[in-house]
């Protein structure tokens, strides 16, 4: 092995060590998304009690898989069972000083548009996969 | 003509305003049928699943393979790191740079074909393209990352690329944006208009990666403007990001 391969997956480990260890610290392992609570049409679902998984849905960076929990006949509960990981989760720690930039509130906008921007791929492939694993436990 | 289409687990939607506007949009949506084909690690026989097996010998690499391993490498180095497609698992997932480069590239080879007035929006990260700067320009909003219908900016942008990255593509904290305690490092959404899609794309995903620090990076980099939105809904923007700005 070169010492440049040795270097990569040294580093790549390293990395990984270091997400992991931010994740852990950071991290939400159990999420309950705003997309449900606004989607939920109501009290007039009811699910079985249990655990479901969806299924793995393509999101382009990598699958996107979720397990939900029901209890009590509703949603309790989201985890994701896989995720694209292309983008890496080290958190920088650099202190150095940096310029100051103006900072604004954001708000909605009514004006027409050619094309959105936003990063919405992986939302969707989300909801495919929770609505396979929902429609497992419906009554 | 604008038309859309689902490939490669995304919208595809491409809007070409001259020429012959129905095989300018058939030659983009041939050209990123191809890339799936050569790129996706997701197809056993594209050739990066045949690298990632070790059945391609270095020489045998398509010359797009070794075009996309040579831009990462260059990437790598621009963003101290923060950009890499090897992945902890083992094995080359060039798919955080493919993108920006198709997109970029589809729109090479419009123009190429005579068009000059045409936009490509794959998954949410845009190239423009106008002949005229001075009359012509494309509207491009920005997503509100806490309501997915809304938008929370409008830019006016002409021949530039613009992308963004979210926490739609960030595990952990995808939709979970109000939990109190710890939102205050966190950002969930990162703008970035720069002189192509491929600029754009590549530096959004890394400045994203950085966090909160992200936007200064960008700051650093001439021909980059960027908008980053935090978990509170505070957006930071760079000093030359309003010129884009329109109503």
């Amino acid at each position: 092995m070169t010492t440049v391969k040795k270097l990569l997956i040294g580093a790549t480990l390293f990395a990984a060590i270091c997400a992991y260890a931010v994740y852990q610290r950071y991290g939400e392992h159990r999420v309950t998304p705003p997309i449900i609570s606004q989607n939920q049409p109501g009290q007039n679902i009811s699910y079985k009690d249990g655990t479901y998984t969806g299924n793995a849905v393509d999101a382009y960076y990598g699958n996107v898989q979720v397990q939900a929990i029901v209890s009590g006949g509703k949603l309790a509960n989201v985890t994701f069972l896989q995720y694209p990981n292309d983008r890496p989760t080290s958190k920088s720690i650099s202190n150095q000083s940096m310029p100051y930039l103006k900072a604004e509130a954001i708000a909605s906008q009514s004006a027409q548009v050619n094309v959105i921007s936003g990063a919405t791929d992986t939302s969707q492939a989300f909801a495919q996969s929770l609505a396979s694993a929902l429609s497992q436990a419906r009554n | 003509m604008q038309q859309t289409r689902n490939l490669m687990g995304m919208h595809i939607t491409v809007e070409v305003r001259d020429g012959d506007e129905k095989q300018g949009c058939d030659r983009v949506f041939e050209y990123f049928q191809y890339i799936d084909e050569t790129f996706s690690t997701y197809k056993p026989n594209s050739a990066i699943s045949q690298i990632n097996r070790g059945e391609l010998a270095e020489s045998q690499y398509p010359p797009d393979i070794k075009k996309i391993f040579m831009l990462a490498e260059e990437t790598k180095k621009a963003t101290r790191g923060y950009f890499n497609i090897w992945r902890p698992e083992g094995f080359w997932d060039p798919s955080g740079i493919v993108k920006g480069w198709a997109i970029w590239q589809a729109s090479l080879l419009l123009e190429r074909a005579g068009h000059k007035y045409f936009f490509i929006d794959a998954g949410g990260d845009i190239q423009g393209q106008v002949e005229d700067a001075g009359s012509q320009s494309w509207r491009v909003g920005i997503r509100n990352p806490f309501k997915h219908e809304e938008i929370v900016k409008v830019l006016s942008i002409t021949s530039q690329g613009v992308a963004t990255s979210g926490t739609a593509e960030r595990g952990q904290h995808i939709y979970n944006p109000f939990k109190p305690g710890q939102q205050l490092l966190e950002i969930v959404s990162l703008t970035i208009i720069g002189p192509n899609i491929y600029e754009a794309d590549r530096f959004a995903t890394a400045a994203f990666a950085m966090g909160r620090e992200g936007i200064n990076f960008i700051e650093s980099i001439e021909g980059l403007e960027g908008y980053m939105i935090d978990s509170q809904g505070i957006a930071t923007k760079t000093s030359g990001f309003e010129q884009y700005v329109t109503n």
